[in-house]
């Protein structure tokens, strides 16, 4: 019987010896994940002077926080199918130039300039008088105000999470076997067949894992609806952010997060990588 | 390998110019004599001359490279080993969990973050400076890795394994001489992230640090109340430089070690 | 698996490396003498040459931190962790903070300099006796604006923002207490409110502004006033110097229904450890020369008499910045209305700003 999988074999090999090397693991999740969850949960139940409420929930259900909740969403969504349609051709392209590992490293150098700096640079670029206007002027139209619009903080949000968008989807392409390309090119299926039918099933986990780190960060961005969108688009974060930071009202602010640990745990419901099948992706099996 | 079409190179080609056009900007305005990021008087070297007296400019510079590397270091190590175990887990409801929580970090508000781990520290009675902004870079720059790591062990074939092990391989062996090798694109790709994190945290570490120590996003933020000067530009550009020279230059001479040791590529 | 290792080595020893450059540079500029302070201001709020000086003459050495908003700078000092010396909030805060006990009391013995002050800004009602605080600067909030832009058009109170002629022109600054202020003044009402009929007036008027309102932002709208990038914004008194000492155009008022007056003061924290050193910086930054040269440097209005008297008449006359005693007394200053009443303000602000969006 040689159906014994990944799992049981290395089980086998320790002889179920305990994983050392997962303690500082272990150890991590306990103090920088369980421990600040249970803390935001506790503070969600305390009002400005300490005591125990359920205020701050019936608060989140009044029409202001839903309806911050809609745009929010809104904005998250538009922001993710935007960075998926751009990303995903990039990262296949990706795959098939020369140096490609390179090519994925140019990807990456600009997210380590400064956010704020780049913001700035936006606003600048994004001006009445900026390059932007000056390349409409030159098509012949009069200048539009692109700054603090919902687009130029659409644009700009899918500017940052490019690189994060782009990185897993070309880690999965490049992974797929070109074997399984070639088969179905001998099988007489077209380019768009191949594409459709094998590599973009293929190359799904890695959308999955890009939705993942790009969703909920767009529903929480706060530098950028201030800078870019000047506070006329408002997304969760910046509400979470104003309750910490300016109303320092804990307790509401642990409360949005709350929600907002719901939808992450929805989001990864939806996108997590099904046990066995797709994980394998379709490697030696 | 298919070549690429011309339509192709031009879209690689504009999505590289977008995504480089902001920091060219603050690149050409660094130049600027002017001292704002609008309308470009005449060219001047004084931003870069002022960036090398700024001894504080400096000290915050360099801590913000310390700070990178060795949350990018340390959090990949525990990354890497916990990704192994996650995917040795037995329990498939109990590995599920684990993901979850591997998630949090990664999906919450950077504020939340902060916040959270502020009152960890002060309960647990840290002083905030160096180590906790460290500390805080290695927590949240953790899941990332995981994240990187994990779909290259998922597809892992088990044949691998069972080879290395009828070959009578210890368990340290499979872990050192075959997983490992196997799995270290994810690596690298984990550590440039964790890196990215780190260099673009403000939030967190703007909660966490104390006296005397912060980081150049920290230190930007701050700086925005009464405009950005140019001798961030011009810092900034440096950086820019400065890393673009350090990823060609250890590109190239992998590139060239690898040719010359027959081990290019990462496909079996 | 050894190129990893190795990887691990190099990262190991450049950070090492790196360490031994942060010392160079820190033994480097560290004055010998004795001891350090670290003061915590807001950013660009202090001339970088007068730190040196203090440095210099003392042989005390600074450490220099900024914050960005009253409230985080207390929550940084709250939670402890931190051994900030001198700090410099808001009359708000500094209510709160004496309330939260994070304030130690000045030693006013050892700060001779008080005496330089305008008595106007001492014994105010938020710490009476200055017990706990010595001002720093002061200022208003107002209208901003640039003729040139609005073919001469004017502004003297705040019902002026609503002209429909307007649209897309008015930059807001974002803060809740500003906002609703605005709001409440042009309707009449006192700025500290705690009315909840008056505050939902104020909040449906300034719904009515939406259309004209270009933009909610901090610190940037200095840059986009100096580019002209907007005409009209509603901003404190510094702000606005900031621009007009670039744009020549730009205009400031302090609008007749009235306004609020302001007050950053220098306070020494319960978690300080070196309280002599910040008594001994407060005392230098009250000195008459020094704090012209501040003033000329951060363009907020001093409230330190002797300084005035080395400044520039035409800036020290100039009534939008060093308004009269009776143009003072239109003005408010901001009460500590307690957590639960910020809270509304911000909540009523944040549905401002939902229902602008579109």
């Amino acid at each position: 019987m040689r159906a014994l999988n990944l799992t049981e074999r290395i089980r086998m090999a320790k002889k179920s010896s305990r994983p050392w090397y997962l303690i500082p693991y272990y150890l991590w999740i306990v103090l920088f994940v369980i421990a600040p969850i249970v803390l935001i949960v506790y503070f969600s139940f305390q009002d400005l002077s300490g005591g125990f409420t359920f205020s701050n929930y019936a608060d989140f259900f009044s029409s202001t926080y839903l309806r911050l909740t809609l745009s929010s969403f809104w904005y998250a969504f538009l922001i993710t199918l935007i960075s998926i349609l751009i990303a995903y051709p990039t990262a296949y392209w990706l795959t098939k130039t020369k140096h490609k590992q390179l090519w994925l490293l140019l990807i990456i150098i600009p997210s380590w300039i400064n956010l704020l700096l780049k913001a700035y640079a936006f606003i600048g670029i994004f001006g009445l008088y900026g390059p932007a206007n000056q390349l409409i002027q030159f098509f012949g139209a009069s200048p539009l105000q692109i700054l603090f619009t919902d687009f130029s903080f659409v644009f700009v949000a899918v500017y940052i999470f490019i690189p994060f968008m782009v990185l897993p989807i070309f880690n999965s392409l490049d992974k797929i076997n070109p074997a399984l390309i070639d088969a179905s090119r001998d099988l007489g299926a077209s380019q768009w067949m191949t594409f459709r039918r094998v590599i973009f099933p293929l190359a799904l986990n890695g959308v999955k894992s890009g939705v993942q780190v790009v969703f909920i960060p767009a529903l929480s961005l706060f530098v950028i609806t201030r800078l870019i969108a000047g506070n006329k688009v408002i997304t969760l974060g910046t509400a979470i952010e104003q309750q910490f930071l300016v109303t320092q009202n804990w307790g509401m602010g642990s409360t949005i997060a709350v929600f907002l640990m719901l939808f992450m745990i929805i989001i990864v419901l939806l996108t997590g990588p099904k046990e066995k099948g797709g994980a394998l992706n379709g490697k030696a099996k | 390998m298919a070549k690429l079409s011309k339509s192709a190179k031009i879209y690689l080609a504009f999505v590289f110019f977008i995504l480089y056009a902001p920091i060219f900007y603050l690149i050409f305005y660094s130049f600027n004599s002017g001292g704002t990021m609008s309308g470009f008087e005449d060219f001047t070297w004084e931003h870069y001359a002022a960036v090398f007296n700024d001894t504080r400019l400096l000290i915050i510079v360099l801590n913000t490279v310390i700070v990178a590397l060795l949350s990018a270091l340390i959090s990949t190590t525990i990354g890497v080993l916990g990704a192994i175990g996650i995917t040795f887990l037995r329990n498939r409801k109990m590995r599920s969990a684990v993901l979850s929580l591997n998630t949090v970090l990664i999906v919450s508000p950077d504020v939340i973050i902060g916040a959270s781990f502020l009152i960890l520290f002060t309960m647990l009675g840290v002083k905030l400076g160096f180590a906790s902004v460290l500390v805080s870079h290695i927590a949240f720059s953790i899941p990332i890795v995981v994240i990187m790591v994990l779909p290259k062990l998922q597809e892992m074939s088990s044949t691998l394994i069972d080879a290395a092990t009828d070959l009578g391989a210890s368990q340290r062996d499979i872990l050192t001489r075959v997983i490992i090798p196997y799995i270290k694109p994810g690596i690298f790709a984990g550590f440039f992230l964790a890196l990215t994190y780190s260099l673009d945290d403000f939030a967190v570490t703007f909660f966490v640090t104390g006296n005397g120590f912060a980081t150049l996003s920290v230190e930007i933020y701050s700086m925005a109340r009464a405009g950005i000067t140019l001798t961030i530009n011009a810092l900034s550009a440096l950086i820019f430089v400065v890393t673009l020279g350090l990823v060609l230059g250890y590109y190239f001479f992998n590139q060239r070690s690898a040719a010359s040791a027959g081990t290019g590529g990462t496909r079996l | 698996m050894k190129d990893l290792v190795k990887a691990s080595i190099a990262i190991i020893a450049i950070s090492a490396v790196l360490f031994y450059a942060v010392h160079l540079l820190e033994t480097s500029s560290a004055t010998s003498g004795s001891g350090s302070i670290s003061v915590y201001n807001w950013g660009e709020y202090i001339d970088p040459e007068l730190v040196t000086r203090f440095e210099e003459e003392t042989g005390i050495q600074v450490v220099y931190e900024t914050f960005d908003s009253n409230e985080s700078m207390m929550t940084k000092i709250e939670q402890g962790g931190t051994s900030y010396d001198v700090a410099m909030p808001s009359e708000y805060a500094i209510e709160r903070m004496k309330e939260n006990d994070l304030l130690l009391p000045i030693d006013q013995n050892k700060i001779p300099n008080l005496e330089n002050i305008d008595p106007y800004f001492l014994d105010l009602p938020f710490d009476p006796g200055n017990e706990y605080s010595i001002p720093y600067f002061w200022g208003t909030v107002g209208i901003a604006f640039n003729p040139s832009l609005l073919e001469g058009q004017t502004f003297e109170q705040w019902d002026d923002l609503w002209d429909p002629t307007l649209e897309q022109e008015v930059i807001l600054v974002d803060s809740a207490r500003e906002v609703i202020g605005m709001g409440l003044n042009s309707l009449g009402y006192s700025l500290n409110s705690t009315d909840l009929g008056e505050l939902r007036e104020a909040t449906d008027k300034l719904k009515i502004l939406g259309p004209n309102v270009k933009a909610i932002i901090g610190d940037e709208i200095v840059e986009m006033m100096r580019r002209e990038e907007a005409a009209v914004a509603v901003t404190w008194s510094g702000q606005a110097a900031d621009m007009m000492w670039i744009n020549e155009d730009i205009d400031y008022v302090v609008p007749v229904e009235g306004s609020n007056l302001w007050f950053d003061n220098m306070v020494i924290p319960s978690t300080a450890g070196n309280v002599d050193g910040a008594h001994e910086f407060i005392n230098f930054m009250l000195d008459p020369e020094v704090a012209a040269q501040n003033a000329d440097y951060v363009g907020y209005s001093t409230p330190n008499e002797e300084a005035l008297a080395l400044m520039d008449p035409e800036v020290t006359e100039d009534e939008r910045f060093y308004p009269t005693e009776e143009m003072r007394d239109r003005l408010e200053v901001y009460e500590n209305l307690g957590l639960e009443m910020l809270g509304v303000y911000n909540e009523l602000f944040l549905e401002f700003k939902m229902d602008m969006e579109k």
